[in-house]
């Protein structure tokens, strides 16, 4: 039986304005650890919303995010902060770097926060990181020194850092070209093949193909789920009540 | 969550802004500096005339009188008949048994005491006739109970006894009698008395109404120009601290019975404007401090709006709320440290600078320096206001900022 990393039940965010929008509506979701899932859909559909909603960023207004068995809803802004520095590892479409930080700094950053690991070893496992992806080069050299590409592997391997369960990636090659947008996508399947869950909103059909699971939101519901193939039965298996490991 | 990684953001942010900084620090340093000259400056001023003050007058003068009217022996003696129109005692003016109160005084006053007898004369020479105040001295005590014989600008205090009916005036009287060291001069009682005297010396105390209203005799002198031969109406104390004037006076009229003023309470509206003047400056200078404490608002605030993507994705990561916000306090304390040490330099530079200016003073006709008082606590109280001011004047905008919901700031970007 497969482990559950990610469950959502009846997952609703409405925005109050003038007009009540709702961006998620009542999504029922069960992501399997070592799970590529891929969300997309046209703009405004709401899979942003939703990332956010999984990766703690936001707070639903009905509904519970499951994490690693942990239900989410009830928990303080700063238990929400810490679940998301220990279980979740973000990248987005735009890198975030911190520019005057180096980009071994960008990622020893979520580790120092964490603070659960002598210098010597955070800045091996930095090192490290930096240089899987490629970038063993690049540690000394700030973000305004490193093309979009560099950049955004920087940021992935900030998101790694901490050893989070899930990746939670929101177009994280919107900015790329095509040798950069296919390496990351690369490194981001490696992840996954690796055991860590991640999901990744995308225009890209193409690259949404290559995950072992697509929905596609529509308003805010999911209107269709297409398997990979990569793990499907795996996956389709997957037990809410198995947890991930602390 | 690791305080060395917010000192580390915070030391990166305010090192890679150098002009920012540089602004900020510049701002806390020209508060803090100016606000250290200013205490310098008027503490010094208040201090010196107060020294001033106190070196010309008695610590404590004890008079002939008390403080209230005491009952007459008829109203003792018939408490329940209405007396009205009472004739005064004659009595004889002056402190009695002065030498016996005096070596009293002495056996625990933590100072000196001498006697003096107090008059009012009319001086005249040539067309000028002035009224002073003459006080009769012994020279040999005097020099314990003040500071007139360090204030002779011509002749000694001692020369009083070489001469007959000498007399020491004030240099503005002097000027105001055109006389000088050997005048001779017509003294005129209040019993109708006229004596000629010469100036023997002539005194500067700095302070305007004692030297053009004082002049100083023997006791004798002042004696027969009141009529009253053997008489002391006043005992004058110099104490080691002249602080505890007060004090001592009080503890002095209950032992002696005879009205004890301190130099405090003789001048009690002058130190109640100095009060006044105080919580002036304080307001000044609170206000100088303040004001400097905007540049650093701006600042954080400029730098909270530049790094709200940077804010928005410490949140995102996990990073607490309060920790992001403490990295822009910590910032601006920052700058603020570094601002209060140049303005520490600044504010001693100017107290310096200050120092070296000699005012001409028309009232007394004197040129001084500008009295500086160097106090670390100047230095401590600005410093400390200055760095407050900063971690206020940092909290607000850091606390908006890092309110501000990181999904809205992560959207926006995209």
């Amino acid at each position: 039986m497969t482990e559950v990393a990610l469950q959502t039940v009846n997952l609703v965010r409405r925005v109050q304005g003038v007009i009540t929008h709702t961006l998620v509506n009542g999504i029922d979701l069960s992501v399997a650890k070592g799970e590529f899932l891929a969300i997309t859909g046209p703009s405004g559909s709401g899979k942003s919303s939703l990332l956010y909603l999984l990766g703690l960023l936001d707070a639903p207004t009905e509904g519970e995010v499951i994490i690693c068995g942990q239900a989410t809803s009830k928990l303080s802004e700063t238990e929400r902060a810490d679940v998301r520095l220990t279980k979740c590892g973000f990248v987005f479409q735009f890198h975030f770097l911190l520019p005057e930080f180096t980009a071994l700094d960008n990622v020893l950053l979520p580790m120092r926060a964490h603070g659960q690991m002598s210098t010597k070893d955070m800045n091996e496992r930095a090192m490290s990181l930096l240089t899987s992806l490629g970038l063993g080069e690049q540690t000394g050299k700030r973000p305004n020194q490193l093309s979009g590409g560099q950049r955004q592997r920087v940021a992935l391997a900030r998101a790694l850092a901490n050893r989070p369960e899930i990746i939670v990636a929101d177009e994280p090659t919107g900015n790329l070209d095509t040798a950069s947008t296919q390496q990351v996508f690369g490194i981001l399947r490696d992840i996954a093949d690796n055991g860590q869950t991640v999901v990744v909103v995308t225009h890209d059909a193409a690259l949404a193909a290559r995950a072992d699971r697509r929905i596609h939101i529509v308003d805010g519901k999911i209107h269709e789920t297409t398997f990979g193939g990569h793990r499907k039965p795996e996956i389709a298996a997957a037990s809410p009540a198995a947890e991930c490991p602390s | 969550m690791a305080t060395n990684l917010v000192l580390s953001i915070a030391w990166t942010h305010v090192s890679t802004r150098v002009r920012q900084t540089l602004v900020g620090m510049f701002g806390v340093a020209m508060g803090v500096g100016f606000t250290i000259m200013m205490a310098g400056l008027m503490q010094g001023s208040q201090i010196d005339f107060l020294r001033q003050l106190v070196d010309t007058m008695p610590h404590v003068t004890v008079g002939d009188e008390r403080r209230s009217v005491p009952s007459q022996p008829a109203d003792q003696e018939y408490a329940a008949v209405g007396m009205s129109n009472v004739a005064n005692v004659n009595r004889r003016p002056g402190i009695r048994y002065p030498d016996a109160i005096m070596a009293s005084l002495r056996s625990w006053l933590p100072g000196d005491v001498a006697p003096s007898v107090k008059t009012t004369a009319i001086v005249n020479h040539g067309e000028a006739r002035v009224g002073v105040g003459l006080v009769g001295i012994d020279p040999r005590l005097e020099v314990r109970v003040s500071k007139l014989a360090t204030q002779m600008r011509e002749g000694q205090l001692t020369d009083l006894s070489k001469a007959a009916n000498g007399i020491i005036i004030g240099e503005a009287l002097a000027q105001k009698l055109a006389v000088k060291n050997g005048s001779t001069v017509l003294l005129g009682g209040g019993e109708g008395t006229q004596i000629s005297a010469t100036v023997v010396g002539i005194f500067r105390s700095g302070i305007k109404s004692v030297d053009e209203g004082q002049i100083y005799s023997l006791m004798n002198l002042a004696q027969t120009l009141m009529g009253q031969n053997g008489v002391v109406n006043q005992l004058r104390l110099r104490l080691s601290d002249p602080l505890v004037a007060q004090k001592v006076a009080t503890q002095v009229e209950a032992q002696i019975g005879y009205k004890s003023v301190s130099w405090q309470e003789a001048n009690a509206d002058l130190l109640g404007a100095f009060a006044t003047r105080d919580f002036i400056v304080l307001t000044v200078m609170g206000a100088m401090l303040l004001s400097s404490s905007f540049a650093t608002y701006n600042i954080i605030s400029t730098i909270t709006h530049e790094k709200r993507h940077d804010i928005a994705i410490m949140k995102s990561l996990g990073m607490r709320e309060y920790s992001v916000r403490r990295i822009f306090i910590i910032e601006s304390m920052m700058m603020g440290a570094v601002g209060i040490l140049f303005g520490w330099i600044l504010g001693y530079l100017l107290c310096y600078g200050w120092s070296q200016i000699t005012i001409f003073n028309v009232l007394t006709g004197a040129t001084t320096p500008l009295e500086i008082y160097y106090s670390p606590m100047h230095y401590l109280a600005s410093g400390g206001i200055a760095i407050l001011c900063c971690a206020v004047a940092a909290y607000f905008p850091a606390r908006k900022a890092t309110r501000v919901h990181p999904v809205e700031i992560i959207r926006g970007a995209s």
